[in-house]
């Protein structure tokens, strides 16, 4: 008696999987040696009525995973954008800035922020059609890049070492070897996201789109 | 770096080693020598007990591919030996590596990711709930977008360079995941929201922003590969992937994706990863891999031993869809062959493409270019420079050469036509 549902079962499965096991070596057989397709969409389409990966029967929502509290995204929630959202309190000035470079990046960026051996800093001299170097000073479009990733990544052998007070006062001594701010300069949370980096509007948006026109 | 010796230098080695059977007067030339040698029998392994299973499998002894390592830093990458694999899917272990801040060390049981930002429910989930969610597989190519950077330089074209030094930042695999739309659905995406920031674990806290609508449609959470987990170096125990789209956006590691309204403008997708055009503007978010195709076989440093019969083999993939049609040239790009196409074509994955062609001995230049289902062709180097300039540092898709002299011996051939 229990074996009628597990027989019917079985036959729908055995359809099923002829029915994709057909095709699949349909399309094998014609790719192999031509380049014809339209036919090969039927490999990867999902069934009927299911989106990517979820079955029609699905529920809204599964219950897996616990709600994060504020506390909990705030410890992780460290990005910064252009806007200044994500900035913390704290501030920073030029002189203050100098003292920290030089014992905590001047290492890898040299004295002046051009001498490297990692990524050259400081360039204030501007371009018009091609940039000779990607600095801070002519290529970062947005100055609130620097507090993101400097708080992120740097010093690369001791990221995340550095408080609010220090990222933001090393960024501006950046922008200050960039000529982009006065040597009286203090960034803050109101400051920072105030600066207009040299480049800024140089940036613009992808327009490649493929297909068989012109090249971009 | 060049892995294994010329055929030619070989069957000298062979010639040597196998001297003194030949001393005996029974061969009077190197081509007797060659014949005799090869058809002597080798050592009879039907006479000697084999090995025993094993919990773990390894290769033959002799074969050795390996990544190529950039340099032993922090930020640095390997690359995949392209000319020694067959087929489409790269042996996880040769998988290319790039990493900003090296691997760090992550247990399974620990990680975590946070989805917050513009949704209903924030949310905190451990990888064994990510692993309870319906489970996708999906073959498909990652490709760094400065993979092929060291050949757009017209001053600079080499000509003793391997397709693995060239283009090995070039993998495939199946990756296996939930889909990104199935945990977005979880926490509820807010009305207004039009991009993510996926962030790494590591110790550079990769950074990017990806479209809302790209994670929606085919990215996935992925912690599989080629059927066993993803290796550390590939992001273990968890990695965005992006299908078609830049490696650099498949974030590894990744530990937290904050749905948002705007970009963030993070310092790899403002100060990296964008490309100054020569007109004073710089693109940014370029983030499609374009269709490409590159000859492995034969490729810098293999030497042809003889005029005759070759199969041109290579492999072509597009960020757009899929590949319809790969055409190969043996004169320079003066006139086009359809190359055959090993199926089955799937989207936003490589495709293996081979060409059966006679070498006359002369010296001949090979090449290949795809087409994608957008009817995108894979543009010459001219093309880019009169479209980009000749100052960008990512999406160098444009069409390579190898020049097969009449020694036989291979070389980058872009040089010979530029």
């Amino acid at each position: 008696m229990s074996q009628r549902p597990y027989r019917s079962s079985a036959v729908a499965n055995i359809a099923v999987t002829s029915l994709v096991v057909v095709t699949v070596l349909a399309a094998c057989a014609d790719a192999s040696e031509t380049s014809s397709n339209g036919q090969f969409a039927s490999i990867e389409v999902a069934m009927p009525g299911t989106a990517f990966g979820v079955p029609a029967h699905a529920p809204d929502r599964f219950g897996f995973g616990v709600e994060a509290s504020e506390q909990r995204v705030a410890i992780w929630d460290i990005d910064v954008r252009p806007d200044g959202v994500g900035l913390p309190e704290g501030s920073g000035s030029v002189q203050q800035g100098r003292d920290i470079y030089n014992i905590q990046c001047i290492a890898c960026h040299g004295p002046t922020g051009t001498e490297g051996p990692n990524d050259r800093l400081v360039d204030s001299e501007q371009w018009e059609d091609v940039p000779a170097t990607r600095t801070v000073g002519n290529y970062w479009p947005y100055a609130t890049t620097l507090y993101d990733y400097i708080r992120k990544a740097m010093p690369q052998l001791t990221p995340g070492i550095l408080a609010p007070d220090e990222v933001y006062a090393v960024i501006a001594y950046i922008l200050w070897m960039n000529e982009i701010v006065p040597e009286d300069a203090v960034m803050n949370a109101e400051t920072l996201p105030a600066v207009v980096m040299p480049a800024r509007d140089k940036f613009v948006l992808d327009d490649r789109v493929g297909g068989g026109g012109i090249v971009r | 770096m060049p892995r294994a010796e010329s055929p030619k230098l070989s069957r000298r080695a062979w010639i040597t080693t196998t001297s003194g059977v030949i001393a005996a007067g029974l061969v009077k030339t190197q081509v007797d020598a060659i014949q005799l040698v090869a058809q002597e029998a080798p050592g009879d392994p039907t006479k000697v007990p084999g090995r025993l299973v094993s919990e773990l499998g390894s290769r033959a002894p002799t074969e050795k591919p390996k990544r190529l390592i950039r340099a032993p830093a922090l930020s640095s990458s390997s690359r995949t030996p392209l000319a020694d694999l067959m087929g489409t899917i790269t042996p996880a272990d040769l998988h290319f590596e790039r990493h900003h801040a090296g691997i760090p060390d992550i247990q399974f049981e620990d990680h975590e990711l946070l989805v917050h930002g513009m949704v209903e429910r924030p949310m905190v989930f451990r990888m064994s709930e990510l692993m309870r969610y319906p489970q996708v597989s999906r073959i498909r190519f990652l490709e760094c977008s400065g993979n092929g950077g060291g050949v757009y330089n017209r001053e600079r074209m080499p000509t003793e360079i391997t397709v693995q030094a060239l283009d090995g930042l070039l993998s495939t695999s199946e990756w296996t995941g939930v889909p990104v739309s199935t945990i977005l659905r979880e926490v509820g995406v807010r009305p207004g929201a039009s991009w993510i920031l996926a962030e790494g674990g590591d110790s550079a806290v990769m950074s990017r922003s990806v479209p809302l609508d790209k994670v929606m449609s085919d990215s996935m959470l992925a912690y599989g590969q080629n059927g066993e987990r993803i290796r550390p170096e590939q992001g273990y125990p968890l990695r965005l992937f992006n299908p078609g789209y830049e490696g650099n956006t498949s974030v590894k590691w990744l530990r937290r994706i904050e749905v948002t309204d705007q970009p963030t403008h993070t310092r790899d997708e403002t100060s990296k990863y964008t490309d100054p055009l020569g007109d004073g503007t710089v693109r940014q978010y370029s983030l499609v891999m374009d269709a490409k195709s590159v000859i492995t076989f034969p490729s810098y440093p293999y030497v042809l031993p003889d005029k005759g019969w070759w199969e041109i083999r290579g492999l072509a993939w597009t960020g757009r869809g899929r590949i319809t049609r790969v055409e190969v040239s043996t004169d320079g790009g003066r006139s086009w062959s359809d190359a055959a196409l090993e199926g089955p074509i799937l989207d936003k994955s490589t495709v293996r493409f081979r060409h059966l062609f006679d070498w006359s001995g002369r010296d001949t230049v090979i090449m290949s270019r795809a087409t994608d289902e957008t009817g995108y062709v894979q543009p010459t180097v001219e093309q880019l420079w009169e479209a980009r300039g000749t100052r960008t540092s990512y999406h160098q898709n444009h069409q390579r050469a190898w020049k097969i002299a009449r020694t036989g011996e291979v070389t980058f051939g872009l040089g010979e036509l530029v």
